[in-house]
């Protein structure tokens, strides 16, 4: 455990931003507007689940303060990356998935990129729903997923863990990849550029995703050791060997 | 096994810099992909309409939020993870 908070440190260390998010004014605007229409019935419902949750369960409130506070700092600050020599930054939708529900974690990570957009020329306000299309609802639903199937496959929680959180940075990064392509390919063929985008991503994300991994799969041993009470409630740990 | 993946990854990330340690400053993805590709795709990316990237402002902020984010997560994570669990002693007295 001591491992992972070191490696979280090292994460915080404050630089300015150079990642993922589809810069401003990339998107032709039916292309944006579309993004929007896409990303916005998955941030009201998660609005929705959100109240339910707090109303139903007081101790969902500091658990939105830890993942949501983590999600915008983990997807904001850029993690140089030596084999690849460039930088980039892990998601953090994978834990606030987990913890949190797919829903809330759009929700989450809606916010995160509007922060960014509006204060720290961090993406911008007309990519913003792709963005959140691609981290939050991308990102969020593959890493849950990914964490329900490793838990019926009767994988350990670590691995559980470890698998959203991989999911959620690759299939992010498919996102942004799909984005761009789908808007700007013009009369090249999609797939190719879709593919060349996304495999340029990879010398830099593949390290950085093993990371979150093992970051998301360590959080959730260290609750199952300290609070298995407030997770149990969740239901998160059902059928999966500790 | 755990703990092998955690060395490994730490191993990857922070002691192999010394192969481009000469690279004064490193791009990040968004201009050696993003950017690139939507440049030679044919869009140009725009100025952000509230543009921070101004001298030591961007900097500044960044620090900002990372500070005020640290602290709601530090906040919130010794509420449920030490406070809390203070409490579960007196509880089972």
């Amino acid at each position: 455990m001591k491992s992972v908070i070191f490696l979280c440190a090292l994460m915080l260390l404050p630089q300015s931003a150079l990642a993922m998010h589809l810069s401003e004014g990339i998107l032709p605007a039916r292309w944006a507007l579309l993004w929007f229409a896409a990303a916005l019935p998955f941030v009201a419902w998660g609005v929705v689940q959100i109240n339910r949750k707090k109303r139903l369960d007081p101790a969902y409130i500091p658990l939105l303060g830890i993942f949501g506070a983590a999600v915008f700092v983990f997807s904001v600050f850029p993690i140089p990356v030596p084999v690849a020599g460039s930088t980039a930054h892990p998601a953090g939708t994978g834990m606030s998935a987990i913890f949190l529900g797919p829903f809330a974690s759009v929700v989450v990570a809606f916010i995160s990129l509007l922060l960014q957009a509006l204060f720290l020329a961090h993406g911008g306000l007309t990519t913003l729903g792709a963005n959140t299309f691609s981290m939050g609802v991308m990102g969020s639903f593959s890493a849950f997923g990914a964490y329900l199937l490793c838990r019926k496959g009767g994988l350990s929680l670590f691995w559980c863990g470890f698998a959203a959180g991989v999911s959620a940075d690759l299939v992010t990064y498919f996102g942004t990849s799909f984005a761009l392509a789908s808007a700007l390919h013009g009369t090249q063929p999609f797939l190719s550029v879709l593919g060349q985008i996304y495999l340029a991503f990879m010398p830099t994300q593949i390290p950085l995703a093993l990371l979150e991994g093992a970051v998301t799969g360590g959080l959730l041993v260290y609750v199952q050791k300290h609070r298995p009470d407030i997770i149990g409630r969740l239901g998160l740990f059902q059928g999966v060997k500790g | 096994m755990k703990r092998i993946v955690l060395i490994l990854l730490a191993l990857i990330l922070f002691v192999v810099p010394a192969a481009s340690a000469e690279e004064s400053k490193w791009q990040g993805v968004d201009e050696t992909v993003v950017e690139r590709f939507a440049r030679d795709l044919g869009r140009e990316p725009r100025d952000p309409f509230i543009d921070t990237d101004q001298g030591d402002l961007l900097l500044f902020l960044f620090a900002l939020a990372g500070a005020i984010g640290g602290f709601v997560m530090g906040y919130y994570w010794h509420k449920v993870f030490v406070a809390q669990k203070d409490l579960e002693p007196q509880k089972k007295k």
